[in-house]
């Protein structure tokens, strides 16, 4: 930009200031690159000391743990891009599944009911979040802290008072099971890749969320909320609503993850997921959104579920101990800070 | 300032855009500002001026809709109002560009440039943003100001201070603002860049916008202002046409007059004081 009045340039020529930007430069500006430039280092390590990391099968087994952990990544990741958290994620997957067969088992309904019946509820939940967040304009830190314990008591509770012990009745014969389970939990075969139900899931919600941030209001909203939320404000962005969706979103991945937890087995125990929602944040954060809002992405995201998946699985075909898993989840999440960081100052520093 | 027009002034019969009567605003027990009164015409600026805790954030704020006034009238086109909120605001064609929150730095330009009011294409799932266009009309609208920019795509942060405020001033000009609120929009700024800011300021009075000035430095406002209220501890320390008023009187007025001659006796020894 320059202070004096520059002649109008021809339709679609070039600013020949723009030559200065070079493609790595525009690269550098994704959020995704450092997590696609770990993946591809992860991808290389476990290629050369696992043995059989490159066989198909083992390929659809790292495609599934990353879906797993991707599903929820994904609405953590927006929900950290428009500038909170929620450590209540990992247990609302519980929540989720045992509303949804605890519902079904007890009411003798079709299986479909619980799992429409635990969308509202989970869904409910979210808002609570979010409307909880919004009102009182305590850090999200705290609120989701709460919800986070409360949940994790209501489904040891719960389930110890309805069912007397830690795992809910089997649903397995019940009407519906089958659809439902082909619906959350099945595989697919295609080519010599067998691919479990929830890579879809994944793919179908790094799709959405990629459309809904890139090119909708709301993902302008959304960046905006968590960029500068007093600016956002000052130029009529519903800055709480996109909060509450927000929030709702995460509750939907919740259901998702749930009903798969729910149909994978016929059963789901009460103390999991304890722990999990770290595990979207640091997927989230490896893919590029910063812990402060306002930058990210649903793809960077879903590279860091990826590379979550591949350490996961990768440390089991190398025959190693699985305890070094964390070990080296810690010192990825470091360097994917580090680069991210530095990263951003090259972008910042594009003029 | 009179609210009552002799009729010889014809070009002042005009009915302002905004007008300010005696307006107050009690914070307990408080006064932030009392009795101050401005009028704010198409085509032309007002400056606010004032030191630091002389009540112009205050009096932004009631114009800007973010509080409301407690005694006097705030009338926008001849109508009497009491606005609830900044959207209330900009409803009536009334922005406000902030200093601090004037934009979300890490977003591209153009994507700040349509921020709250985007427009879309399609319907239903598919309603989706019209990028194309979101882009094309940033650059021809900032283009238009006389700010050429290299590329909508970068992040608006990477923008200069001054740069960042141009663009705000060109979204509310598009936006179809009538009147224009500017909060201390050279005050970070170094000279060159200040004077690019006040050409723009300029430029939004061309197009026909009402613009209300906040500015503490004498020298700026005298550069583009039309009207100047000084405002002091809350209160009308004077209002003048620039016709009225030489910029040294304003200056004198503005550092607060015998305080600055009492100053000037104290550091007599050193070089002098430097007027701003």
């Amino acid at each position: 930009m320059s202070a004096t009045t520059a002649p109008v340039r021809p339709e679609g020529a070039e600013d020949e200031r723009l030559l200065r930007r070079s493609l790595l430069r525009r690269l550098a500006v994704r959020p995704e690159l450092g997590a696609l430039v770990g993946a591809a280092a992860v991808f290389l390590f476990f290629s050369v000391v696992a043995d059989s990391f490159l066989q198909w099968s083992s390929f659809s087994t790292v495609l599934y743990g990353a879906s797993t952990i991707g599903i929820m990544a994904v609405p953590v990741a927006l929900l950290m891009i428009g500038g909170e958290f929620d450590l209540s994620a990992g247990v609302m997957v519980t929540s989720s599944a045992l509303i949804s067969s605890m519902f079904s088992y007890q009411m003798t309904a079709n299986v479909w009911v619980g799992v429409g019946v635990s969308l509202l509820a989970t869904l409910a939940i979210g808002f609570f979040n979010g409307i909880l967040l919004t009102r009182t304009k305590l850090p999200s830190f705290i609120i989701t802290l709460g919800t986070f314990l409360m949940l994790t008591g209501a489904n040891l509770g719960f389930t110890q008072l309805i069912d007397g012990t830690v795992s809910t009745k089997t649903i397995a014969d019940m009407e519906g099971f089958p659809s439902a389970r082909k619906v959350f939990a099945s595989h697919l075969t295609i080519g010599d890749v067998d691919l479990n139900v929830t890579v879809l899931w994944w793919f179908g919600l790094v799709a959405l969320a990629t459309w809904i941030l890139l090119r909708t209001r709301a993902g302008n909203w959304i960046f905006a909320a968590g960029g500068n939320a007093d600016a956002a404000r000052a130029v009529g962005v519903p800055v709480n609503k996109t909060k509450i969706g927000l929030y709702m979103g995460v509750a939907f991945g919740a259901w998702i993850a749930g009903q798969h937890l729910l149909m994978s087995y016929d059963a789901v125990q009460s103390g999991e997921g304890v722990g999990n929602e770290l595990l979207y944040i640091i997927a989230a954060v490896i893919g590029g959104c910063l812990m402060t809002g306002g930058y990210g992405s649903a793809i960077g995201a879903a590279i860091g579920a990826f590379i979550f998946g591949m350490t996961d699985k990768g440390i089991i075909y190398a025959q190693w101990n699985a305890d070094w898993f964390k070990l080296f989840l810690g010192a990825m999440l470091l360097l994917a800070a580090l680069l991210n960081a530095w990263v951003r100052k090259r972008a910042e520093a594009s003029k | 300032m009179s609210t009552e027009h002799t009729p010889d002034e014809a070009a002042a019969a005009r009915r302002p855009l905004v007008q300010l009567t005696e307006v107050s605003k009690f914070y307990g027990n408080v006064k932030a500002l009392e009795g101050v009164s401005l009028e704010v015409h198409a085509g032309e600026i007002t400056c606010v001026l004032g030191d630091n805790g002389a009540g112009k954030s205050t009096l932004i704020k009631i114009i800007a809709g973010l509080h409301q006034h407690d005694a006097g009238t705030f009338t926008i086109e001849g109508e009497r109002t009491r606005l609830a909120s900044p959207r209330a605001a900009l409803d009536r064609g009334i922005a406000t560009v902030y200093q601090d929150l004037a934009v979300v730095p890490l977003m591209p330009v153009w994507r700040n440039f349509f921020l709250g009011s985007e427009p879309t294409r399609g319907r239903g799932p598919f309603r989706r943003l019209d990028v194309a266009a979101m882009r094309e009309t940033t650059r021809t609208e900032l283009l238009r100001m006389g700010i050429d920019l290299r590329d909508v795509d970068q992040p608006i942060g990477t923008l200069s201070g001054g740069e960042r405020q141009c663009v705000a001033i060109a979204r509310a000009v598009y936006f179809g603002a009538k009147v224009l609120v500017l909060d201390e929009p050279t005050a970070a700024l170094g000279v060159k860049q200040s004077g690019m800011v006040l050409k723009y300021v300029a430029a939004a009075r061309d197009a026909g916008l009402g613009v209300v000035l906040i500015t503490h430095n004498p020298h700026h406002a005298y550069l583009v202002g039309d009207h100047f209220v000084l405002l002091k501890r809350g209160a009308m320390a004077g209002s003048h046409a620039k016709a009225e008023i030489a910029l040294e009187e304003l200056t004198r007025q503005m550092a607060g007059g015998s305080e600055l001659e009492q100053l000037s006796h104290e550091l007599s020894r050193a070089v002098g004081p430097k007027g701003a």
